[in-house]
Protein backbone atom coordinates (compact mmCIF):
# COMPACT_ATOMS: atom_id res chain seq x y z
CA UNK A 1 0.00 0.00 0.00
CA UNK A 2 1.26 3.42 -1.19
CA UNK A 3 2.00 6.25 1.58
CA UNK A 4 -0.86 7.93 -0.32
CA UNK A 5 -3.61 5.32 -0.23
CA UNK A 6 -2.85 4.61 3.25
CA UNK A 7 -3.55 8.21 4.21
CA UNK A 8 -6.73 8.33 2.11
CA UNK A 9 -8.12 5.24 3.81
CA UNK A 10 -6.94 6.44 7.80
CA UNK A 11 -8.97 9.66 6.95
CA UNK A 12 -11.92 7.79 5.71
CA UNK A 13 -12.04 5.93 8.45
CA UNK A 14 -12.48 8.90 10.70
CA UNK A 15 -15.06 10.84 7.94
CA UNK A 16 -17.19 7.98 8.26
CA UNK A 17 -17.53 7.88 12.13
CA UNK A 18 -17.94 11.37 11.95
CA UNK A 19 -20.59 11.48 9.26
CA UNK A 20 -22.56 8.43 10.95
CA UNK A 21 -22.21 9.81 14.18
CA UNK A 22 -23.66 13.48 13.12
CA UNK A 23 -26.49 11.37 10.95
CA UNK A 24 -27.37 9.04 13.78
CA UNK A 25 -27.72 12.10 16.42
CA UNK A 26 -29.50 14.39 14.27
CA UNK A 27 -31.43 12.30 11.84
CA UNK A 28 -34.16 9.65 13.03
CA UNK A 29 -34.38 6.09 11.57
CA UNK A 30 -37.69 4.23 11.92
CA UNK A 31 -39.13 7.45 14.12
CA UNK A 32 -36.26 7.27 16.52
CA UNK A 33 -32.94 9.22 17.41
CA UNK A 34 -30.40 6.19 17.54
CA UNK A 35 -27.96 8.39 19.56
CA UNK A 36 -29.75 10.84 22.08
CA UNK A 37 -27.83 14.07 21.62
CA UNK A 38 -28.60 14.12 25.13
CA UNK A 39 -25.78 11.32 25.99
CA UNK A 40 -24.08 11.54 22.89
CA UNK A 41 -24.08 15.55 21.55
CA UNK A 42 -22.74 15.68 17.76
CA UNK A 43 -19.90 16.89 15.87
CA UNK A 44 -20.77 19.94 15.21
CA UNK A 45 -21.52 21.33 18.60
CA UNK A 46 -18.12 19.19 19.66
CA UNK A 47 -16.10 20.86 16.96
CA UNK A 48 -17.72 24.06 18.04
CA UNK A 49 -16.70 24.16 21.69
CA UNK A 50 -13.89 22.84 20.53
CA UNK A 51 -13.30 26.26 18.45
CA UNK A 52 -14.88 28.45 21.10
CA UNK A 53 -11.93 27.33 23.50
CA UNK A 54 -9.12 28.08 21.20
CA UNK A 55 -10.77 31.18 20.07
CA UNK A 56 -11.63 33.03 23.56
CA UNK A 57 -7.92 31.26 24.82
CA UNK A 58 -9.84 29.83 27.97
CA UNK A 59 -8.04 26.39 26.89
CA UNK A 60 -4.48 27.39 26.97
CA UNK A 61 -4.57 28.05 30.83
CA UNK A 62 -6.03 24.65 31.12
CA UNK A 63 -3.59 22.62 28.35
CA UNK A 64 -0.13 24.46 30.51
CA UNK A 65 -1.48 23.27 33.57
CA UNK A 66 -1.94 19.61 32.45
CA UNK A 67 1.75 20.24 30.76
CA UNK A 68 3.27 21.54 33.46
CA UNK A 69 2.06 18.63 35.69
CA UNK A 70 2.63 15.95 32.96
CA UNK A 71 6.79 17.42 32.67
CA UNK A 72 7.10 17.78 36.54
CA UNK A 73 5.80 14.09 37.22
CA UNK A 74 7.65 12.57 33.49
CA UNK A 75 11.37 14.57 35.42
CA UNK A 76 10.86 13.83 39.12
CA UNK A 77 9.47 10.29 38.54
CA UNK A 78 12.55 9.72 36.12
CA UNK A 79 15.33 11.18 38.02
CA UNK A 80 13.79 9.32 41.24
CA UNK A 81 12.95 5.73 39.59
CA UNK A 82 16.61 6.10 38.08
CA UNK A 83 18.19 6.49 40.69
CA UNK A 84 16.58 4.51 43.28
CA UNK A 85 16.73 1.12 40.12
CA UNK A 86 20.02 1.85 39.97
CA UNK A 87 20.94 1.21 43.87
CA UNK A 88 19.47 -1.39 43.92
CA UNK A 89 20.86 -3.27 40.59
CA UNK A 90 24.34 -2.45 42.24
CA UNK A 91 22.82 -3.18 45.76
CA UNK A 92 21.56 -6.68 45.13
CA UNK A 93 20.82 -6.80 49.30
CA UNK A 94 18.98 -3.74 49.88
CA UNK A 95 16.67 -4.96 46.49
CA UNK A 96 16.23 -7.94 48.42
CA UNK A 97 15.08 -5.98 51.45
CA UNK A 98 12.68 -3.72 50.24
CA UNK A 99 11.29 -6.18 47.22
CA UNK A 100 7.95 -7.20 48.91
CA UNK A 101 7.44 -3.56 49.81
CA UNK A 102 8.07 -2.88 46.05
CA UNK A 103 6.32 -5.23 44.98
CA UNK A 104 3.25 -4.28 47.05
CA UNK A 105 3.03 -0.40 46.23
CA UNK A 106 3.89 -1.03 42.29
CA UNK A 107 0.35 -3.96 43.17
CA UNK A 108 -1.73 -1.21 44.51
CA UNK A 109 -4.12 0.94 41.90
CA UNK A 110 -2.46 4.58 41.79
CA UNK A 111 -6.03 6.05 41.50
CA UNK A 112 -6.83 5.55 45.23
CA UNK A 113 -3.86 7.33 46.07
CA UNK A 114 -4.96 10.58 44.76
CA UNK A 115 -7.49 11.38 47.69
CA UNK A 116 -4.36 10.93 49.89
CA UNK A 117 -2.00 12.82 47.72
CA UNK A 118 -5.37 15.85 47.83
CA UNK A 119 -5.34 15.59 51.41
CA UNK A 120 -1.42 15.95 51.51
CA UNK A 121 -0.76 18.48 49.01
CA UNK A 122 -4.00 20.14 48.39
CA UNK A 123 -6.36 20.82 45.27
CA UNK A 124 -3.22 22.56 43.62
CA UNK A 125 -1.05 21.01 40.52
CA UNK A 126 1.53 18.95 43.12
CA UNK A 127 -1.55 16.33 44.17
CA UNK A 128 -1.40 15.62 40.37
CA UNK A 129 2.71 15.87 40.24
CA UNK A 130 2.53 13.58 43.16
CA UNK A 131 0.18 11.12 41.14
CA UNK A 132 1.90 11.10 37.99
CA UNK A 133 5.38 10.62 40.01
CA UNK A 134 3.96 6.95 41.64
CA UNK A 135 3.45 5.92 37.95
CA UNK A 136 6.30 7.15 36.20
CA UNK A 137 8.60 5.78 38.89
CA UNK A 138 7.64 2.49 39.21
CA UNK A 139 8.17 2.40 35.15
CA UNK A 140 11.43 3.88 35.13
CA UNK A 141 12.65 2.51 38.47
CA UNK A 142 12.01 -1.53 36.97
CA UNK A 143 13.88 -0.48 33.54
CA UNK A 144 16.80 0.69 34.99
CA UNK A 145 16.94 -2.02 37.36
CA UNK A 146 16.46 -4.45 34.40
CA UNK A 147 18.91 -2.78 32.65
CA UNK A 148 21.54 -2.85 35.01
CA UNK A 149 21.23 -6.30 35.94
CA UNK A 150 21.11 -7.34 31.59
CA UNK A 151 24.64 -5.76 31.02
CA UNK A 152 25.93 -8.66 28.62
CA UNK A 153 28.40 -10.28 30.62
CA UNK A 154 31.20 -10.10 27.65
CA UNK A 155 31.13 -6.67 27.31
CA UNK A 156 31.56 -6.01 30.86
CA UNK A 157 34.53 -8.41 30.98
CA UNK A 158 35.97 -6.57 28.02
CA UNK A 159 35.42 -3.27 29.92
CA UNK A 160 37.43 -4.61 32.87
CA UNK A 161 40.04 -5.97 30.59
CA UNK A 162 40.22 -2.57 28.89
CA UNK A 163 41.29 -1.52 32.86
CA UNK A 164 38.10 0.02 33.64
CA UNK A 165 37.88 1.04 37.13
CA UNK A 166 34.56 0.46 39.08
CA UNK A 167 33.20 3.92 38.54
CA UNK A 168 34.21 3.70 34.59
CA UNK A 169 32.54 0.69 34.37
CA UNK A 170 29.60 2.14 35.94
CA UNK A 171 29.93 5.60 33.70
CA UNK A 172 30.97 3.74 30.44
CA UNK A 173 28.82 0.25 30.67
CA UNK A 174 26.29 0.20 33.19
CA UNK A 175 25.15 3.78 32.91
CA UNK A 176 24.68 3.43 29.15
CA UNK A 177 23.02 0.58 29.57
CA UNK A 178 20.76 1.00 32.21
CA UNK A 179 19.57 4.69 30.19
CA UNK A 180 18.87 3.05 27.05
CA UNK A 181 16.08 0.47 28.77
CA UNK A 182 15.18 3.78 30.26
CA UNK A 183 14.64 5.27 26.63
CA UNK A 184 12.92 2.49 25.16
CA UNK A 185 9.96 2.91 28.30
CA UNK A 186 10.02 6.64 27.13
CA UNK A 187 6.39 6.26 25.58
CA UNK A 188 5.18 4.85 28.51
CA UNK A 189 5.87 6.44 31.35
CA UNK A 190 5.57 9.84 28.95
CA UNK A 191 1.97 8.45 28.81
CA UNK A 192 1.85 8.02 32.24
CA UNK A 193 2.87 10.88 33.69
CA UNK A 194 0.10 12.37 31.55
CA UNK A 195 -2.21 10.09 32.61
CA UNK A 196 -1.72 10.81 36.44
CA UNK A 197 -2.51 14.71 35.77
CA UNK A 198 -5.64 14.53 34.04
CA UNK A 199 -7.08 11.53 36.77
CA UNK A 200 -5.56 13.74 39.01
CA UNK A 201 -7.34 17.31 38.00
CA UNK A 202 -10.40 15.11 37.17
CA UNK A 203 -11.06 13.90 41.29
CA UNK A 204 -9.82 17.76 42.11
CA UNK A 205 -8.28 20.56 40.88
CA UNK A 206 -9.32 24.10 39.61
CA UNK A 207 -7.83 24.19 36.12
CA UNK A 208 -6.36 21.51 33.48
CA UNK A 209 -7.89 19.04 31.47
CA UNK A 210 -9.52 16.48 33.56
CA UNK A 211 -11.16 19.69 35.29
CA UNK A 212 -12.16 20.53 32.23
CA UNK A 213 -13.68 17.70 31.56
CA UNK A 214 -15.01 16.85 34.75
CA UNK A 215 -16.65 20.37 35.06
CA UNK A 216 -18.37 20.00 31.56
CA UNK A 217 -19.86 16.17 33.13
CA UNK A 218 -21.14 17.95 36.08
CA UNK A 219 -23.95 20.09 34.17
CA UNK A 220 -24.40 17.88 31.38
CA UNK A 221 -22.61 18.97 29.04
CA UNK A 222 -21.85 16.43 26.91
CA UNK A 223 -20.73 18.65 23.98
CA UNK A 224 -17.47 19.61 26.38
CA UNK A 225 -16.93 16.16 27.56
CA UNK A 226 -16.15 15.18 24.37
CA UNK A 227 -14.46 17.80 23.29
CA UNK A 228 -12.10 17.81 26.47
CA UNK A 229 -11.41 14.39 25.19
CA UNK A 230 -10.52 15.02 21.71
CA UNK A 231 -8.02 18.04 23.01
CA UNK A 232 -6.41 15.54 25.47
CA UNK A 233 -5.86 12.66 22.91
CA UNK A 234 -4.61 15.33 20.30
CA UNK A 235 -2.01 16.73 23.20
CA UNK A 236 -1.04 13.39 24.27
CA UNK A 237 -0.61 12.66 20.55
CA UNK A 238 1.68 16.13 20.04
CA UNK A 239 3.95 14.89 23.27
CA UNK A 240 4.36 11.45 21.57
CA UNK A 241 5.65 12.70 18.80
CA UNK A 242 7.78 14.35 20.57
CA UNK A 243 9.32 11.41 22.54
CA UNK A 244 9.54 9.94 19.00
CA UNK A 245 12.05 12.71 18.19
CA UNK A 246 13.86 12.79 21.17
CA UNK A 247 13.80 8.70 20.83
CA UNK A 248 15.29 8.91 17.66
CA UNK A 249 18.27 10.73 18.33
CA UNK A 250 19.38 9.19 22.08
CA UNK A 251 18.79 5.62 20.54
CA UNK A 252 20.94 6.03 17.22
CA UNK A 253 23.59 3.19 18.44
CA UNK A 254 20.55 0.32 18.37
CA UNK A 255 19.54 -1.08 15.46
CA UNK A 256 16.21 -0.61 14.17
CA UNK A 257 14.64 -4.31 15.03
CA UNK A 258 14.67 -4.32 18.32
CA UNK A 259 13.56 -0.62 18.73
CA UNK A 260 11.48 -2.06 22.27
CA UNK A 261 8.69 0.33 23.49
CA UNK A 262 8.80 -2.10 27.06
CA UNK B 1 63.69 -20.71 35.97
CA UNK B 2 66.22 -19.52 33.47
CA UNK B 3 63.88 -18.72 30.58
CA UNK B 4 61.75 -15.86 30.64
CA UNK B 5 57.88 -16.40 30.61
CA UNK B 6 55.36 -13.95 29.68
CA UNK B 7 52.39 -16.31 30.80
CA UNK B 8 53.48 -19.57 32.83
CA UNK B 9 50.56 -21.64 34.17
CA UNK B 10 51.80 -24.25 36.72
CA UNK B 11 49.89 -27.22 37.40
CA UNK B 12 46.73 -25.48 37.24
CA UNK B 13 43.89 -26.99 38.22
CA UNK B 14 40.39 -25.12 37.55
CA UNK B 15 37.16 -26.17 38.87
CA UNK B 16 33.45 -25.38 39.35
CA UNK B 17 30.63 -25.71 41.63
CA UNK B 18 27.80 -26.93 40.22
CA UNK B 19 24.37 -26.37 41.50
CA UNK B 20 24.13 -29.58 43.43
CA UNK B 21 27.56 -28.94 45.72
CA UNK B 22 29.15 -31.52 43.13
CA UNK B 23 32.10 -29.98 41.80
CA UNK B 24 32.96 -29.88 38.01
CA UNK B 25 36.88 -30.28 37.36
CA UNK B 26 37.19 -28.46 33.69
CA UNK B 27 40.65 -27.98 33.55
CA UNK B 28 43.66 -30.83 35.72
CA UNK B 29 46.98 -29.77 35.93
CA UNK B 30 47.84 -27.88 32.91
CA UNK B 31 51.46 -26.84 32.49
CA UNK B 32 51.63 -24.14 29.57
CA UNK B 33 54.12 -21.47 28.82
CA UNK B 34 54.69 -18.81 26.17
CA UNK B 35 57.67 -17.34 25.88
CA UNK B 36 57.51 -13.10 24.91
CA UNK B 37 56.91 -13.03 21.20
CA UNK B 38 55.61 -16.38 20.96
CA UNK B 39 52.48 -17.42 19.43
CA UNK B 40 51.02 -20.53 20.64
CA UNK B 41 47.52 -22.25 19.98
CA UNK B 42 45.45 -24.06 22.16
CA UNK B 43 43.31 -26.54 20.05
CA UNK B 44 40.64 -28.86 21.79
CA UNK B 45 37.24 -30.83 21.12
CA UNK B 46 34.19 -28.30 22.27
CA UNK B 47 33.93 -27.93 25.95
CA UNK B 48 37.65 -28.90 26.70
CA UNK B 49 38.50 -25.98 28.73
CA UNK B 50 40.17 -23.97 26.70
CA UNK B 51 38.46 -21.08 27.22
CA UNK B 52 38.61 -21.68 30.51
CA UNK B 53 42.22 -21.55 30.54
CA UNK B 54 42.59 -18.53 28.94
CA UNK B 55 40.31 -16.83 31.37
CA UNK B 56 42.37 -18.40 33.78
CA UNK B 57 45.49 -16.50 32.19
CA UNK B 58 43.35 -13.02 32.16
CA UNK B 59 42.73 -13.28 35.51
CA UNK B 60 39.11 -13.72 34.93
CA UNK B 61 38.82 -17.03 36.46
CA UNK B 62 40.83 -18.20 39.67
CA UNK B 63 42.31 -21.91 39.17
CA UNK B 64 41.30 -24.29 42.33
CA UNK B 65 44.72 -24.57 42.53
CA UNK B 66 48.04 -24.34 41.20
CA UNK B 67 49.86 -20.48 39.87
CA UNK B 68 49.76 -18.59 37.46
CA UNK B 69 52.84 -15.76 36.84
CA UNK B 70 52.75 -13.19 34.41
CA UNK B 71 56.09 -12.21 33.26
CA UNK B 72 57.18 -14.36 36.54
CA UNK B 73 55.50 -12.58 38.76
CA UNK B 74 52.07 -14.36 40.43
CA UNK B 75 48.88 -13.29 38.79
CA UNK B 76 46.85 -11.67 41.91
CA UNK B 77 44.11 -9.96 39.92
CA UNK B 78 43.06 -9.34 36.43
CA UNK B 79 45.85 -9.22 33.86
CA UNK B 80 46.93 -5.96 33.05
CA UNK B 81 49.28 -6.84 30.89
CA UNK B 82 46.63 -8.67 28.72
CA UNK B 83 44.46 -7.61 25.79
CA UNK B 84 41.67 -9.90 25.53
CA UNK B 85 40.01 -10.51 22.31
CA UNK B 86 36.91 -11.81 22.79
CA UNK B 87 34.60 -14.38 20.76
CA UNK B 88 31.09 -12.72 21.08
CA UNK B 89 30.22 -9.43 20.60
CA UNK B 90 31.98 -7.37 22.84
CA UNK B 91 32.20 -3.89 21.75
CA UNK B 92 30.34 -1.28 23.51
CA UNK B 93 27.01 -0.86 21.22
CA UNK B 94 26.67 2.37 22.47
CA UNK B 95 29.95 3.81 21.45
CA UNK B 96 30.61 4.20 17.85
CA UNK B 97 33.81 2.80 16.30
CA UNK B 98 36.20 5.19 16.89
CA UNK B 99 34.62 6.07 20.93
CA UNK B 100 34.80 2.05 21.44
CA UNK B 101 38.78 2.22 20.18
CA UNK B 102 39.95 5.08 22.16
CA UNK B 103 37.95 4.23 25.15
CA UNK B 104 40.87 2.38 26.12
CA UNK B 105 43.54 5.35 26.08
CA UNK B 106 40.42 7.72 27.78
CA UNK B 107 40.62 5.30 30.97
CA UNK B 108 43.66 5.39 31.06
CA UNK B 109 43.82 10.09 31.26
CA UNK B 110 44.43 10.30 28.06
CA UNK B 111 42.93 13.56 26.43
CA UNK B 112 39.55 12.86 24.12
CA UNK B 113 41.40 14.50 21.10
CA UNK B 114 44.99 12.28 21.30
CA UNK B 115 42.83 9.33 22.17
CA UNK B 116 40.39 10.07 19.03
CA UNK B 117 43.48 10.89 16.62
CA UNK B 118 45.00 7.17 17.63
CA UNK B 119 41.97 5.62 17.85
CA UNK B 120 41.76 6.67 14.08
CA UNK B 121 44.93 5.88 13.16
CA UNK B 122 43.87 2.42 14.43
CA UNK B 123 40.92 1.95 13.03
CA UNK B 124 42.66 2.83 9.33
CA UNK B 125 45.83 0.04 10.18
CA UNK B 126 42.66 -2.65 10.60
CA UNK B 127 41.53 -1.01 7.23
CA UNK B 128 37.91 0.65 8.91
CA UNK B 129 39.38 4.13 8.39
CA UNK B 130 36.25 5.34 6.89
CA UNK B 131 33.46 3.53 9.29
CA UNK B 132 34.83 5.68 12.61
CA UNK B 133 31.35 7.27 12.76
CA UNK B 134 29.37 3.30 12.52
CA UNK B 135 27.83 2.39 16.03
CA UNK B 136 28.89 -1.55 16.44
CA UNK B 137 25.63 -2.89 14.69
CA UNK B 138 25.89 -1.03 11.99
CA UNK B 139 28.78 -3.20 10.76
CA UNK B 140 29.65 -6.45 9.86
CA UNK B 141 30.81 -9.25 12.04
CA UNK B 142 34.09 -9.45 9.89
CA UNK B 143 34.09 -5.44 11.15
CA UNK B 144 33.15 -5.83 14.48
CA UNK B 145 35.87 -7.76 15.13
CA UNK B 146 37.97 -5.53 13.26
CA UNK B 147 36.75 -2.74 15.92
CA UNK B 148 37.35 -5.26 18.49
CA UNK B 149 41.46 -6.01 17.27
CA UNK B 150 41.64 -2.47 17.53
CA UNK B 151 40.33 -1.60 20.62
CA UNK B 152 42.84 -4.17 22.10
CA UNK B 153 45.79 -2.92 20.51
CA UNK B 154 45.24 0.42 21.04
CA UNK B 155 46.68 -0.64 24.73
CA UNK B 156 49.39 -1.98 23.60
CA UNK B 157 49.40 -5.19 25.92
CA UNK B 158 52.31 -6.67 26.24
CA UNK B 159 50.45 -10.32 25.97
CA UNK B 160 47.11 -10.56 23.38
CA UNK B 161 44.60 -13.12 24.62
CA UNK B 162 42.37 -14.13 22.11
CA UNK B 163 39.39 -16.91 22.67
CA UNK B 164 38.12 -18.23 18.86
CA UNK B 165 37.68 -14.42 17.77
CA UNK B 166 37.40 -15.30 14.55
CA UNK B 167 34.84 -18.21 15.25
CA UNK B 168 32.30 -16.69 14.33
CA UNK B 169 32.99 -15.33 11.28
CA UNK B 170 32.30 -17.16 7.85
CA UNK B 171 35.62 -19.26 6.20
CA UNK B 172 36.91 -16.24 3.98
CA UNK B 173 36.08 -13.63 6.37
CA UNK B 174 38.83 -15.81 9.01
CA UNK B 175 41.58 -15.75 6.73
CA UNK B 176 41.28 -12.77 5.65
CA UNK B 177 40.87 -11.87 9.34
CA UNK B 178 44.03 -14.06 10.08
CA UNK B 179 46.27 -12.60 7.94
CA UNK B 180 45.04 -9.19 8.91
CA UNK B 181 46.24 -11.00 12.91
CA UNK B 182 49.70 -12.07 11.37
CA UNK B 183 50.67 -8.86 10.18
CA UNK B 184 49.71 -6.66 13.06
CA UNK B 185 51.26 -9.18 14.87
CA UNK B 186 55.07 -8.95 12.91
CA UNK B 187 54.93 -5.33 13.93
CA UNK B 188 56.12 -6.02 17.51
CA UNK B 189 55.66 -9.58 18.36
CA UNK B 190 53.53 -9.91 21.08
CA UNK B 191 53.27 -12.76 23.30
CA UNK B 192 49.94 -14.95 21.99
CA UNK B 193 47.85 -17.23 23.33
CA UNK B 194 45.13 -18.01 20.64
CA UNK B 195 42.31 -20.55 21.64
CA UNK B 196 40.56 -22.07 18.78
CA UNK B 197 39.16 -25.67 17.37
CA UNK B 198 40.17 -24.80 14.04
CA UNK B 199 43.61 -26.91 13.76
CA UNK B 200 44.38 -25.64 10.40
CA UNK B 201 44.00 -22.21 11.56
CA UNK B 202 46.31 -22.70 14.41
CA UNK B 203 49.19 -24.43 12.51
CA UNK B 204 48.64 -21.46 9.77
CA UNK B 205 49.22 -18.91 12.48
CA UNK B 206 50.92 -19.96 15.64
CA UNK B 207 54.99 -20.91 16.63
CA UNK B 208 53.52 -23.82 18.91
CA UNK B 209 50.20 -25.75 18.71
CA UNK B 210 48.81 -26.99 22.19
CA UNK B 211 46.63 -30.07 22.18
CA UNK B 212 44.05 -30.70 25.00
CA UNK B 213 41.98 -33.51 25.78
CA UNK B 214 38.23 -33.62 25.87
CA UNK B 215 36.83 -32.92 29.08
CA UNK B 216 35.69 -32.93 31.92
CA UNK B 217 39.71 -32.88 33.73
CA UNK B 218 40.90 -31.94 30.44
CA UNK B 219 44.72 -32.11 30.01
CA UNK B 220 47.41 -30.46 27.76
CA UNK B 221 48.00 -34.00 26.05
CA UNK B 222 50.66 -32.32 23.13
CA UNK B 223 52.92 -29.47 22.40
CA UNK B 224 54.02 -29.03 19.00
CA UNK B 225 56.49 -26.31 17.37
CA UNK B 226 55.69 -24.97 14.05
CA UNK B 227 58.68 -24.33 12.20
CA UNK B 228 57.06 -22.48 9.13
CA UNK B 229 59.21 -19.50 8.01
CA UNK B 230 57.80 -16.48 8.67
CA UNK B 231 56.27 -13.95 7.08
CA UNK B 232 53.11 -16.12 6.28
CA UNK B 233 50.27 -15.86 4.36
CA UNK B 234 47.41 -18.06 5.62
CA UNK B 235 46.04 -18.56 2.17
CA UNK B 236 49.49 -19.63 0.43
CA UNK B 237 50.38 -21.90 4.05
CA UNK B 238 48.08 -23.99 3.91
CA UNK B 239 49.51 -25.68 0.52
CA UNK B 240 52.60 -25.95 2.13
CA UNK B 241 53.96 -29.76 2.54
CA UNK B 242 54.99 -29.59 6.03
CA UNK B 243 51.95 -27.61 6.77
CA UNK B 244 50.03 -31.12 5.84
CA UNK B 245 52.28 -33.15 7.44
CA UNK B 246 51.96 -31.80 10.50
CA UNK B 247 48.18 -31.41 9.96
CA UNK B 248 48.40 -35.15 9.74
CA UNK B 249 50.51 -35.86 12.83
CA UNK B 250 48.58 -32.84 15.21
CA UNK B 251 45.26 -34.93 13.74
CA UNK B 252 45.87 -38.18 14.69
CA UNK B 253 46.22 -37.51 17.75
CA UNK B 254 43.16 -34.74 18.13
CA UNK B 255 40.66 -37.06 16.64
CA UNK B 256 40.17 -38.99 19.21
CA UNK B 257 39.49 -36.79 21.48
CA UNK B 258 37.18 -35.07 19.33
CA UNK B 259 35.25 -37.97 19.14
CA UNK B 260 35.66 -38.00 23.03
CA UNK B 261 34.03 -34.56 23.61
CA UNK B 262 31.18 -35.44 20.97
CA UNK B 263 30.44 -38.03 22.70
CA UNK B 264 30.11 -36.52 26.20
CA UNK B 265 28.42 -33.52 24.66
CA UNK B 266 25.51 -35.54 23.43
CA UNK B 267 25.46 -37.54 26.58
CA UNK B 268 25.59 -34.43 28.25
CA UNK B 269 22.39 -33.40 26.55
CA UNK B 270 20.36 -36.49 26.75
CA UNK B 271 21.30 -35.97 30.62
CA UNK B 272 19.66 -33.07 31.04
Amino acid sequence: MSRLTLLALQVLVALVAIVLWQVLSTVPVFGKILLPPFFFSNPVDVFSQIVKWFSTGVIWKHLGITLVESVLAFVIGSVGGALVGFWFARQPRVAAVFDPYVKMINALPRVVLAPIFALWLGLGIWSKVALGVTLVFFIVFFNVYQGVKEVSRTVLDNGRMLGMSEAQLTRHVYFPSALSWMFSSLHTSVGFAVVGAVVGEYLGSAAGLGYLIQQAEGIFDVAGVFAGMFVLSAFVILIDFGVTLVERRLLVWRPAATDGRG
Amino acid sequence: MTTPTAVALEDTTVAFRLGDDRIYTAVEKARLTVAPGEFVAIVGPTGCGKSTLLNVAAGLLRPASGTVTVFDRPLADLNRDAGYLFQADALFPWKTAIDNVAIGLEIKGAPRAAALQRAQAWLTSVGLGAFAGRYPHMLSGGQRKRVALAQVLIRDPKILLMDEPFGPLDAQTRQVMGNLLLDLWNADRKAVLFVTHDLEEAIALADRVVIMSAGPSSRIIGDWRVTLPRPRDIFEVRLDKEFHALHREIWSVLKDEVMKGYAQSTQAVEAV
